[in-house]
C-alpha cells in the first residue's frame, strides 16, 4: 500500500516493526488429531524446561489447546517427553 | 465397522532387559487376552527400542508397543488393566479411546500418508506438503510472496532516484 506509492520512500523497510497476526496452525491446517506417540511435534509447545506453552504464545484455538496439553501429559506419562528437564531445545 | 464398536489403543514398554523372543511374546500375551475378551485388533505397532525421557525402574530404555484394537463394550478394562499392572515385564502402559479423527489418523498412518511425524491425512497431497513445508519453517509461506512483489517493482526506481541525488 503505502510502499508502492513512487512519492514516498523509507530508508528501512517499515514492514519490519509489524507484529504477525497470531494464527491456530490445527484450525489453519485442517488436523484434527493430535498424536501422543509424536514427541518431535509435541516439542514445539513446550519451552525447554519441558513446560507447556500458554495459548498466548503459541496462537492455538481454546478446543486445540486443551487437545495439546492432554497429548503432552499423555507423552509424559510414557516416558516420551520429560516432566522436567533443562535445555530440552 | 459396526456403530457400537469403539476403538481403543492400547500403548506399553516393555523391559529391553528381556530377549527378543521374550519380548515379543510379552505382546503376544495382551493380543491374546484382548482376542479372549472378544477385541478385534485391528493393528500391533512394534515402535522398537527407545530411549526413554526419564528413568523408570532404573532403565534408559524401552521397548514401545502399541495396539489397536475395537470392542463394543469396555469390559476389556479390567483384565487388561489388572494384568499390565501385575506385569513385571511391563514398565509403563496407557490405554486410550480414539475418536473418529484418532481412528482416521492411524490408518492414514499405516497407509503412509503422513510423513515421518506429520498429521492427519489429509486427502490433497499439495496441501500436505505445505504443513510440511510451514513445519520446518515456523513462519507461514503464504504472506511472503506479497511483499517481495513489490519490492521487485521498487528498488529500480530507488536505485535510479538515489543515483540522482548524489549526482
Amino acid at each position: 500500500m503505502a510502499n508502492t506509492r513512487d512519492d514516498i520512500k523509507f530508508l528501512s523497510n517499515p514492514n519490519i516493526g509489524q507484529k504477525r497476526k497470531k494464527y491456530c496452525r490445527f484450525r489453519k491446517f485442517g488436523i484434527k488429531y493430535i498424536d501422543y506417540k509424536d514427541p518431535d511435534f509435541l516439542l514445539q509447545f513446550v519451552n525447554e524446561q519441558g513446560k507447556i506453552l500458554p495459548r498466548r504464545i503459541t496462537g492455538n484455538s481454546l478446543k486445540y489447546q486443551r487437545k495439546v496439553a492432554t497429548a503432552v501429559k499423555r507423552a509424559r506419562h510414557l516416558a516420551m517427553m520429560p516432566y522436567v528437564s533443562d535445555l530440552l531445545k | 465397522m459396526s456403530d457400537s464398536m469403539k476403538n481403543y489403543e492400547v500403548t506399553f514398554i516393555v523391559d529391553p532387559v528381556l530377549s527378543g523372543d521374550e519380548i515379543k511374546a510379552t505382546a503376544q500375551t495382551y493380543v491374546d487376552l484382548l482376542k479372549n475378551e472378544h477385541c478385534n485388533i485391528v493393528n500391533v505397532d512394534e515402535m522398537g527400542l527407545k530411549q526413554l525421557a526419564y528413568t523408570i525402574n532404573k532403565r534408559q530404555s524401552g521397548v514401545y508397543y502399541c495396539i489397536e484394537f475395537e470392542s463394543s463394550n469396555g469390559e476389556f478394562m479390567g483384565n487388561l488393566d489388572l494384568s499390565l499392572r501385575r506385569d513385571e515385564r511391563i514398565m509403563r502402559f496407557l490405554t486410550v479411546a480414539l475418536d473418529k479423527y484418532g481412528v482416521k489418523y492411524n490408518d492414514d498412518k499405516r497407509k503412509g500418508l503422513i510423513g515421518k511425524k506429520k498429521h492427519e491425512g489429509r486427502k490433497h497431497e499439495t496441501e500436505q506438503v505445505r504443513e510440511r513445508e510451514t513445519r520446518q519453517t515456523p513462519r507461514p509461506p503464504a504472506p511472503k510472496p506479497a511483499p517481495p512483489a513489490a519490492s521487485v517493482v521498487t528498488p529500480p526506481v530507488v536505485e535510479t532516484e538515489t543515483k540522482l541525488e548524489d549526482e
